[in-house]
């Protein structure tokens, strides 16, 4: 097997929350709570959950733009969450994000060109003038942006073009690794598929490795190779796209695809009670999902289930009762 | 008879010193006792618009400028402020996206549920505490009685949205206007949302406008659908059989667009381009430039919605999305 | 945002504005060519007669055409003192504001972006920094100045230190503001895109965040001017600013003063007319700026 290009150890994330400085207690908000998960090259991996699940914060601590409280994370077999910056500095070419809101990913007084043009200015000191025109042409084109657009600022686009080009921007130092978070997910209808058939082609022409960070179930049973499905900080299920929707093995999984709604209609007829994420500040000892499932047992409220290996499939999950 | 009437809508807003642009463009709809109708469109289509003009809600600058909205009988344009008032929030109560439009921050749940029932009843306060208990508990709303005290932050965002619902029910109105009700919340919370509005619509014969961009939830909640498109109805009919067979290039592209209609693997159907702004309309069909089926005829004059559709060449029934 | 020609086209439909732009270009074109355009220089002591002293306007019985605003006891022409005066006060008080904020820039920035304890602890300072009366600073260190330097000496360097200390005592008007729109845009995910390419906190604060943050900064300045000329005419009055042979308007409005009983009220009547003219004029543009630059306020047009 190869090398995987991303792979996290048990990582951890924990923020203390603002207190008043006499307070005696210090609560501490458990983003990430032990998530392992290794990524091959040319995969589309999906980490899928709902707000305040930590699939954001994962893609954010991936990039180095947070630091982990624990745990490893390794880029090509290096460990890359310790680095200081001189060291990192030839990774980072390789590692590149795409964000969710193209009203809020582009800095609003710079045009097209020097938003594009200043990932290889820092990353890739060597390049001259020409060369940096040259790289931005040709990302421009492979993402479907006109020249024209160069000399405009972000406010003269519409959200599809936007997207575009903080895609663009992603590309500009011809990375290997890209996480996706959310990137459609503020984008119309008829702009969403513009903008996944783009992320599927650039995937095809450049070899591109993703972590697609949704919400949406849907666009990872199109796009997808693997998901983690992600619930209070862990990995309830990690399993290949097919299987997730044949054969989920997490109750929560089965919970998510149940929510989805249904062109056919229908599944919205019975009423559902309340379910409501436990406070990510004093988890319930147990299992995470114990209060909303509907076969937990005495086991579920005290012992944490980890992750494992379910038999006869290449899927994992974490419930003492999956099969 | 139609509960509710919209004949030939027009809302203008003025642009510089002498000129109107016109975000709604003759809308006409009708709703039936206990129907259930979605609102389809990307934003800037006007459906949120149709929303607020239905309640004479339009803000300043903007106008109503042409048209005629009639429930049970009377033209509201017509009726005064004061007269309106016994219908807005009365007969008709209206969901918005965020929950924090509707609840104010300081004062409790129950003191905003009273108030509200004590401006369109004559009741004692303690009657008010006791009607609006029993909406709580009708919303599902876990020991209704406490939460009666509470402040809207204490509350999650799908138990928040669940008192909004409750609020719009107080009154048992004959229409409720749902503006994206869920679109801010997870898809489990709002699987939880929208089957409980269904079933609330279902037990109490209320008639329902669901605004959304979402066509699996319309399909899953709704009876009938209108799809708008830059200020107009461009296709408008019984929910199942537009989702199964569209035959507006349109909705039929919407459709084609979503993930779940197509092969894994293959790439998407994408319209090309974007939705014009309003300021900027193009002549004749204002979606000629992105449909693949326009001619000639398509540039010079605009179709008008006949026996539920607007085009010159809509598609065959037959010709259905791939499901 | 809002780009330049949107701004001016703004700028035209307001009559306000217009007037009160008009009112300031005049009096800094009066100031920024006083030595070429009046009647005679009050530095100068070779075109100061005493016998000129106390004349009224030229209008008046016992004017003089020479000295269309009347002359003051030492002789110089009103006129031309205002334009000169005029001048010193402008300087005093954009001088002050590029101290103000050069550090409170600076701060704000810092405090905003790293938060934590520098941010606490610039925010006491600044805190505390507010707590003292910029007058009361001003009146003590000038006090201090003045009693130890010669007066030439003091007459040189007065302009600087009334610069440095209207200067250093607001600059927590200007942190507070940046530091309070940096906080608004830190979170913003252009600012993620910048700190994913490894880009130092130095260039992601000056490059990225300080351009989206300056637009309150622009409508303070234009206040803040207002303020500062406001606080060195206080200082002047009370005699603590500028010396009478170097006079902004100020101690213009001062030196007429002790002669305004003995019928003499045009030397401290139109400085003192003009000092209006000029603060009320920046307030106004403040406020129009203010209005246009905020988005809530905005309505009508995109």
């Amino acid at each position: 097997m190869n090398v995987p290009i991303i792979e996290t150890k048990n990582v951890e994330m924990r923020f203390a929350l603002p207190t008043h400085f006499l307070s005696r207690q210090k609560p501490v908000l458990h983003a990430l709570s032990g998530v392992s998960i290794a990524i091959e090259p040319g995969e589309s991996f999906c980490v899928v959950g709902e707000s305040g699940c930590g699939k954001t914060t994962l893609g954010r601590a991936i990039m180095g733009l947070l630091t982990p409280s624990a745990g490893e994370i390794y880029f090509r077999g290096t460990r890359i969450d310790q680095l200081d910056e001189s060291a990192r500095k030839p990774i980072r070419a390789d590692m590149q994000m795409v964000f969710q809101n193209p009203y809020a990913s582009l800095n609003p007084r710079r045009n097209v060109f020097d938003t594009l043009a200043e990932p290889i200015r820092h990353l890739k000191p060597e390049m001259n003038h020409a060369e940096i025109r040259a790289q931005v042409e040709d990302v421009l084109d492979a993402t479907g942006c006109d020249q024209s657009w160069q000399r405009k600022l972000p406010h003269e686009f519409s959200g599809g073009q936007r997207q575009r080009i903080a895609i663009a921007r992603a590309l500009v130092t011809n990375p290997a690794f890209i996480v996706a978070d959310e990137p459609i997910s503020a984008l119309d209808v008829s702009i969403q598929a513009q903008i996944l058939n783009l992320l599927t082609d650039l995937q095809e022409t450049r070899g591109l490795t993703y972590l697609f960070i949704t919400h949406d179930l849907s666009v990872v049973k199109h796009f997808g190779t693997r998901v983690a499905v992600m619930y209070l900080g862990q990995v309830m299920e990690l399993a290949r796209a097919e299987d997730i929707f044949a054969r989920p093995k997490h109750p929560y999984t089965r919970l998510l695809l149940d929510a989805i709604p249904k062109l056919t209609g229908g599944s919205f007829d019975k009423p559902r009670q309340p379910g409501e994420l436990p406070d990510p500040v004093n988890p319930p000892p147990g299992c995470p999902f114990a209060p909303r499932c509907s076969m937990v047992q005495d086991r579920c409220r005290s012992e944490r289930p980890k992750l494992r290996p379910i038999a006869n499939s290449a899927t994992q999950a974490a419930c003492h009762f999956a099969d | 008879m139609a509960l509710l009437e919209v004949t030939d809508l027009h809302v203008a807003f003025p642009r510089g010193k002498h000129h109107e642009v016109e975000a709604l463009r003759g809308v006409s709809l009708s709703l039936k006792k206990g129907e259930r109708l979605g609102i389809v469109g990307e934003s800037g289509a006007g459906k949120s618009m149709l929303a607020f003009a239905i309640l004479n809600l339009i803000a300043e600058p903007g106008r109503v400028s042409q048209g005629a909205i009639r429930f049970d009988g009377q033209n509201l344009l017509e009726m005064s402020e004061h007269d309106i008032r016994g219908i807005r929030g009365n007969r008709i109560s209206m969901i918005f996206q965020d929950p924090m439009v509707t609840l104010n921050p300081v004062l409790t749940i129950g003191t905003q549920m009273v108030e509200t029932l004590k401006a369109h009843r004559k009741i004692s306060t303690h009657e008010a505490r006791r009607l609006s208990i029993e909406k709580l508990k009708l919303v599902a709303i876990p020991s209704a009685e406490s939460r009666l005290d509470a402040y809207p932050h204490e509350l999650s965002g799908g138990l928040r949205q669940r008192v909004v619902i409750a609020i719009a029910l107080l009154t048992d109105p004959e229409i409720i206007i749902a503006d994206e009700p869920t679109t801010a919340l997870d898809v489990t919370i709002q699987a939880e949302i929208m089957a409980l509005i269904l079933q609330l619509c279902r037990d109490r014969d209320m008639a329902l406008i669901l605004i959304t961009h979402d066509l699996g939830v319309v399909a899953e909640v709704t009876e009938r659908l209108m799809i708008m498109y830059a200020g107009l109805c461009v296709e408008e009919g019984p929910t199942q059989r537009i989702i199964n067979a569209p035959t507006h290039p349109y909705s039929n592209g919407l459709l084609k667009a979503l993930p779940q209609n197509s092969e894994r693997g293959q790439d998407l159907y994408q319209i090309p381009g974007s939705m014009p702004p309003i300021t900027a309309l193009p002549s004749g069909c204002a979606y000629h430039p992105r449909c693949e089926f326009a001619t000639e005829r398509c540039h010079v004059s605009a179709p008008d919605l006949v026996n539920g559709i607007a085009c010159f060449h809509p598609l065959k029934a037959d010709a259905k999305a791939p499901a | 945002m809002i780009t330049w020609s949107a701004l001016l086209k703004r700028f035209i439909s307001d009559p306000v504005a217009i007037i009160a732009g008009f009112v300031l270009l005049l009096l800094i074109l009066m100031a920024a060519f006083a030595p070429l355009i009046a009647p005679q220089n009050p530095y100068d002591l070779m075109q100061i007669d005493v016998m000129d002293s106390d004349m009224p306007p030229s209008w008046k019985p016992g004017g003089d055409p020479r000295f269309w605003l009347g002359t003051d006891s030492q002789g110089r022409g009103v006129l031309s003192t205002i334009m000169y005066g005029t001048g010193i006060s402008l300087l005093i008080g954009i001088g002050a504001v590029i101290v103000q904020g050069v550090l409170g820039i600076t701060l704000g920035l810092i405090a905003g972006y790293k938060g934590g304890w520098i941010d606490s602890f610039l925010m006491r300072l600044a805190d505390i920094q507010m707590s003292l009366s910029t007058l009361m600073i001003a009146i003590i260190v000038l006090a201090l100045f003045q009693a130890a330097f010669d007066p030439s000496v003091y007459a040189e360097y007065a302009i600087f230190m009334l610069i440095f200390i209207i200067g250093i005592a607001e600059w927590p008007k200007f942190a507070r503001t940046v530091r309070a729109s940096v906080l608004g845009e830190k979170n913003k995910e252009y600012v993620d895109a910048a700190r994913v390419i490894g880009l130092p906190a130095r260039k992601v604060m000056w490059g990225h965040i300080l351009p989206n943050a300056m637009t309150p900064v622009l409508v303070i300045s234009t206040i803040q001017v207002a303020e500062a000329i406001m606080t060195e005419a206080a200082l002047s009055f009370l005699g603590l600013g500028m010396p009478v042979n170097k006079p902004s308007l100020g101690s213009l409005i001062r030196s007429g003063f002790e002669y305004i009983f003995s019928g003499s009220w045009w030397i401290t009547f139109y400085p003192a007319l003009v000092l209006i003219a000029l603060i009320l004029a920046l307030n106004l543009l403040g406020d129009w700026l203010r209005d246009v630059m905020n988005p809530k306020l905005r309505r009508g047009d995109e």
